[in-house]
């Protein structure tokens, strides 16, 4: 359900680009927000604000890597694995984290708790290895850092569902 | 002391609020520029600062801005905040901790340039980035300092923060535009350039955002104060992001013409190789270009020294590979990227990024051959210089100093099947095993 408050967001934001077709980004960040992913009436929502078809919507929404197409975990887990971070051994703590959850990269835990990604450089190579819980970075992990970091997140989610 | 011109104060204690950015000199220069220049006469500053671009191509700023469309078209700036290069995280710390510098400097570039509406286009991975930013734009707007007849001139301005959605290839100046236009980041044709063409077929110019950020201190000092530092031909200073198999990875502001060896062993920048291990090879530019072996460890950091030197400057990322890497595993990482990056629109790219990684795959893995290894060079070949964009440029820039500088690793892996060094040097070498068509 995209909420009103969710739209006319939308729409004071195309207001203020000369065209209102570049709020195509901006928009499907906000229907991610409310939706968790982009559904089909994300689409349309954004589509029927912009004046565009949804087939137009969706082939912007599937080209870039932030929007994720199906429903993700509470928390998205992205590990960068490119060079840099590979240089610090990113692919002990993936592997590290793939078993801690009992998961393969790319896949949710059955209770939709976590989902497990691994990503392209974050600009974050100083302070490798890196991953972002939800699009905030957690930075110089070591596979007891993530330990923590898990038991914190099951903490924190268990709270909210009581 | 070494000169900080873009990261001066940046661990200031709330310099990215307006308040202490101010104590600190913040919006001077903006204020001396609508008092005591015309646009064009920062223009001229900039072209006599000599300063180039810190996005990775090094066009000379000044110059790229005088290549604007004289007509009356409104114009627009991009500020290229799309940090996707691997190795580079320079642009990041800056938009974090001390973005009034970079709000300052798009307000002076818009002035300069005379531009109606800047977008700040930031990548989508950077949250607290472009949070940061937007609230400083927001300060500014509150102060007077962006929006209508700014500070009492006759200059008005508005900028726009937008987020990227995750995808390399909107940091190309033309993909990027396309993106802000609302589409898919595929690359556009050039000619025509953006100066002339550009962002909703308007008159553009686009810029790095440490580029940008620099520009408050060159209005400030003047021209030819920053062009006192450095060398000829690659004036200033600029961040470089240090990483990889060094004690103190992290952001340090050098001034351009310092050795590379400075950077990595000084004990106030890298601290030397960790682990007490030796230098194997360095990539000073970010993952697009070539290794450098420690032969050239004395080579100046400028555009043009390590061009010679057989790599290039790009965007400052140094990625150190210590005596202990395997080249031919690190070439498969660095070419993953591109191929995940790939946008797809060119078929060079599109199929010789994914046909690069398998050969390479299959190398390390214990299933390649000799003549892979010719093989990876013809099709590098054709992709650099035959690509839609420089992605595919980029694509191959690491493996061919890889295989060029490094080629007895990618044969042992040929022949034995494992890594020469490093952990998988002690893997049990592949049996020779018939591979069925199309098995992984």
């Amino acid at each position: 359900m995209i909420s009103e408050q969710a739209k006319q967001r939308m729409r004071d934001i195309a207001a203020r680009y000369p065209v209102a077709r570049s709020a195509i980004l901006p928009a499907l960040h906000i229907a991610q927000q409310e939706e968790s992913y982009i559904t089909p009436e994300g689409l349309q929502t954004v589509a029927d604000l912009l004046g565009l078809t949804v087939d137009d919507v969706e082939s912007v929404a599937t080209f870039y890597t932030m929007y994720y197409q199906r429903p993700p975990g509470k928390k998205v887990i992205k590990i960068c694995n490119s060079i840099s971070c590979y240089l610090r051994d990113c692919d002990g703590l993936i592997e590290h984290l793939e078993a801690r959850l009992g998961i393969k990269r790319g896949e949710t835990t059955p209770d939709g708790k976590f989902t497990l990604l691994t990503a392209e450089c974050l600009a974050s190579c100083g302070t490798a290895p890196v991953l972002q819980v939800n699009d905030e970075f957690v930075e110089n992990v070591t596979p007891e850092k993530a330990d923590a970091l898990i038991n914190e997140l099951d903490r924190e989610l268990n709270a909210t569902r009581s | 002391m070494p000169e900080l011109i873009v990261t001066k104060d940046i661990d200031v204690p709330g310099i990215d609020t307006l308040e202490v950015y101010r104590q600190h000199g913040g919006y001077q220069a903006l204020e001396k520029a609508l008092k005591e220049f015309e646009p064009e006469g920062i223009v001229e500053e900039v072209k006599k600062a000599g300063i180039r671009g810190r996005g990775g191509a090094g066009f000379p700023t000044g110059l790229k801005w005088s290549f604007l469309a004289k007509n009356d078209k409104p114009r627009y700036l991009c500020v290229n905040c799309d940090e996707s290069e691997p190795g580079t995280f320079k642009d990041r710390a800056l938009m974090e901790k001390i973005p009034h510098r970079l709000v300052e400097g798009v307000i002076l570039t818009s002035y300069a340039c005379r531009v109606s509406i800047a977008f700040i286009y930031i990548r989508g991975e950077l949250a607290l980035a472009a949070r940061q930013v937007e609230r400083a734009v927001q300060e500014a707007y509150a102060e007077g300092l962006i929006g209508k007849n700014i500070l009492g001139s006759n200059f008005s301005l508005e900028v726009i923060v937008h987020r990227g959605a995750g995808a390399y290839i909107c940091g190309e100046e033309s993909a990027l535009m396309e993106s802000l236009e609302g589409r898919r980041g595929y690359p556009r044709l050039k000619p025509p350039f953006p100066a002339a063409v550009g962002v909703y077929g308007n008159p553009t110019v686009i810029n790095n955002c440490e580029t940008v950020a620099t520009i408050p201190a060159i209005v400030q000092n003047g021209g030819a104060w920053y062009g006192s530092f450095g060398t000829e031909k690659s004036k200033g200073t600029r961040v470089f992001s240090l990483s990889g198999h060094v004690n103190k990875p992290g952001n340090y502001e050098l001034v351009m013409g310092l050795p590379l060896r400075t950077l990595i062993y000084d004990e106030q920048y890298g601290g030397g190789i960790w682990k007490g291990r030796e230098l194997k090879a360095v990539i000073p530019g970010g993952s697009s270009f070539s290794f450098l072996k420690p032969d050239k460890l004395d080579t100046p950091l400028d555009f043009d020294a390590v061009m010679a030197a057989g790599s290039a400057l790009g965007s400052g990322g140094v990625i150190v590979f210590d005596d202990q890497t395997c080249i031919v595993a690190a070439c498969l990482r660095i070419l993953e990227f591109y191929r995940d990056e790939s946008c797809g629109k060119c078929t060079p790219c599109r199929e010789g990024t994914y046909w690069m990684t398998e050969l390479v795959e299959r190398l390390e893995h214990g299933h390649g051959k000799m003549k892979d290894i010719d093989l990876l060079l013809d099709i590098c070949d054709n992709i650099s210089g035959k690509s839609f964009c420089p992605l595919g440029d980029a694509a191959t820039g690491a493996l061919t100093g890889g295989v060029k500088l490094f080629r007895e690793e990618f044969e042992y892996h040929a022949l034995h099947g494992r890594c020469m060094v490093g952990p998988g040097s002690q893997r049990p070498a592949a049996q020779n095993t018939t591979q069925p068509a199309g098995a992984r």
